[in-house]
């Protein structure tokens, strides 16, 4: 009885103190608390670092025949892309050339952003079909396709925040814009010193829709 | 007699227009329907005046006029692959003022329109937070609102002009941009709800669409002026935008502006998603790419004439047009008839706001001469909208984003007009 006395006073103590807490911290007192599995069922994002990454694994080997069954019909056998679907495999190389190939391999400076992307929103119609495992395995696959893992190599949630991917250091920051020249507001008005001879017309390259309800 | 002889030049100039706008690939419908039917004309009694129209009703919710069905947002079917992962463009050339009406607002979609029924909406709210939440879209609208007009620009508008001149249109060259005005919460009183760790930095928007679409904010931008909105331009937010809920980035890149958002994450540090590293980071000619390129810098278009308005007659004109700068309001706009040579600075139209399209206009004469057409706007931080050469010595061809640079429309002798590069 005593115990339970105790449990009933140390209740609405822990009841008071909460309400209490609420109205001193929460200004507008509207909206609920989401339970822990509520979370859980919507933070399916995963960070550079690992973070987020949920338990599972899998390696290229077998992640050739999920990818061949969930991602080829698109992407191709090989990452080559069919039709105007991105290709995810190759490019190396290329990103200061003229016509630059952004793949998985050359590009990508994060694992978990395949991993995240491909768990959230692939295949392209189907999103979040893929298991945890399912998913490691395709991450795998593309990555050994680029040669950034072995075929052997068990990705998983213990490491893919450790993948070093080829164009880590590809990218800049901070913005550095405003990035042209500082005229303070007070650009040339006549007289200014300008090409003005036409080098090109849309007219000419002619890929302009042509307008079906004319 | 002078009138009538004038009627015919109208017409027949109207009807010469009209061709050539079809050889472009531009509804030519509208422009021939201008041909005028005697019988409706001074003295005669119009058609329409001899019956009774339709009653209230006919249409609950009322759509435009039939004679302005070649207002329409278009795409460019070679862009992409599907039109679920894709984006069709505002018809900005057929547009007054500032507000771009809901059904015309462009759309840009990586899974397809999302159907929510509202009922079944939740807004979460978790990471680092004193206490993680759940809001109905009922409780969000409890809340105390704003109503805010910000532009919405998609970070590659322009993208496929950075080599050359490649899309007849001014449509197809500027149309990723709307205005609207926005009706929701702001995101710091959400988070005087949810409270805040202080190690909190970064946020990730996430929606539920079936690209799950996702963005990385850093808290500063936050707290400044996010809203979490369900109404644009006085009604609930089309589907194509993000019914129920949208989140606002003012003065940032469309992409960050999250449709059918389900998900507010507080972490430490930026998530890295795909949208902020495979794309929407702007490649340099070395190689490298700039990251995190947040800010739509100033930038200005002439709305008409251009490749969708012909000079359609000789005399008196008015260039009119939209500007508008991620970094406040619009402080000046020029327009040049020759190319940049010579500039005369416009009329700005109220109100101007931040953040927002401001209308310019400025009246110019034609008399069957070519010209060169060019609009620059200058922001309140005195930035200069720049010329293509510009941004291309610095940041070489391969960019696809942030193209704010200064367009030509060249008109020719016959009043065609032509979206073209100068160099």
């Amino acid at each position: 009885m005593l115990d339970l006395g105790r449990y009933i006073i140390f209740s609405l103590l822990s009841i008071f103190f909460s309400i209490s807490s609420f109205s001193e911290t929460r200004k507008f007192n509207i909206g609920k608390i989401a339970t822990k599995q509520e979370v859980a069922g919507w933070d399916i994002d995963i960070r550079p670092d690992g973070l987020g990454a949920p338990k599972g694994s899998g390696d290229a080997l077998s992640g050739e025949e999920v990818y061949a069954e969930r991602c080829a019909s698109c992407h191709g056998d090989f990452g080559e892309g069919i039709d105007r679907w991105p290709e995810l495999v190759g490019g190396s190389g290329t990103l200061s050339s003229h016509d630059p190939v952004k793949t998985t391999g050359s590009y990508w400076p994060y694992a978990s952003t395949i991993y995240d992307y491909v768990y959230r929103s692939m295949p392209f119609g189907e999103a979040q079909s893929l298991t945890y495992d399912e998913t490691y395995k395709i991450v795998a696959y593309l990555l050994n396709m680029n040669d950034i893992i072995d075929e052997d190599f068990i990705l998983s949630n213990e490491n893919i925040g450790k993948i070093k991917m080829p164009n880590r250091n590809g990218f800049l920051l901070p913005d550095p814009r405003p990035d042209v020249k500082n005229l303070n507001g007070n650009p040339c008005m006549k007289n200014c010193n300008t090409p003005t001879k036409i080098i090109g017309k849309a007219r000419d390259i002619d890929v302009t829709p042509e307008d079906e309800k004319s | 007699m002078a009138k009538e002889k004038k009627d015919i030049i109208s017409r027949r100039s109207v009807i010469k227009a009209g061709v050539g706008l079809g050889a472009l690939g531009l509804s030519s419908k509208s422009l021939l329907a201008k041909e005028a039917n005697n019988k409706n004309l001074p003295p005669n009694v119009p058609e329409w005046t001899e019956i009774l129209g339709d009653g209230v009703d006919v249409n609950p919710y009322g759509m435009p006029s039939e004679f302005e069905s070649n207002v329409i947002r278009r795409n460019v079917e070679w862009l992409t692959a599907s039109t679920e992962s894709s984006v069709n463009f505002t018809p900005l050339q057929d547009l007054e003022g500032i507000v771009t009406p809901n059904g015309l607002c462009f759309e840009r979609h990586h899974g397809g329109t999302a159907i929510i029924n509202p009922i079944d909406y939740r807004l979460m709210i978790n990471g680092l937070v004193d206490r993680e939440m759940i809001f109905t879209l009922d409780d969000l609208k409890r809340f105390p609102q704003v109503n805010k007009f910000y532009f919405l620009e998609c970070a590659a508008n322009g993208g496929m002009e950075w080599k050359g001149s490649q899309l007849n249109g001014c449509q197809y060259t500027f149309g990723m941009v709307h205005n609207v005005q926005y009706t929701g919460v702001k995101l710091s009183d959400l988070i005087q709800e949810t409270g805040l760790k202080n190690k909190a930095k970064w946020v990730l928007a996430e929606g539920s669409d079936s690209s799950g679409m996702t963005r990385s904010i850093p808290i500063e931008k936050i707290k400044d002026d996010c809203i979490i909105a369900w109404a644009m331009n006085g009604e609930a937010l089309r589907p194509e935008q993000g019914y129920p809920i949208r989140l606002v980035v003012p003065g940032w890149e469309g992409n960050m502006w999250v449709k059918w958002l389900r998900r507010i994450e507080f972490g430490d540090k930026p998530y890295m998603t795909r949208e902020e590293t495979s794309k929407y980071t702007d490649l340099l000619s070395d190689g490298k790419a700039r990251m995190f390129t947040w800010v739509m810098d100033a930038k200005s278009v002439i709305t008409s004439p251009c490749p969708e308005k012909p000079v359609l007659q000789k005399g008196i004109h008015q260039i009119r047009g939209l500007a508008w700068s991620g970094r406040g309001k619009i402080k000046r706009v020029d327009v040049s008839l020759d190319g940049g040579k010579n500039w005369k600075t416009a009329q700005l139209h109220s109100p101007v706001l931040e953040k927002s399209l401001t209308r310019f206009t400025i009246p110019f004469e034609w008399n069957g001469e070519e010209m060169l057409l060019q609009s620059r706007a200058i922001d309140e931080t005195n930035y200069v909208q720049p010329t293509i050469k510009e941004l291309q010595n610095i940041r070489g061809v391969n960019s696809i984003y942030h193209n704010n640079s200064i367009a030509t429309w060249l008109i020719s002798k016959n009043g065609k007009v032509d979206n073209v590069r100068l160099g």
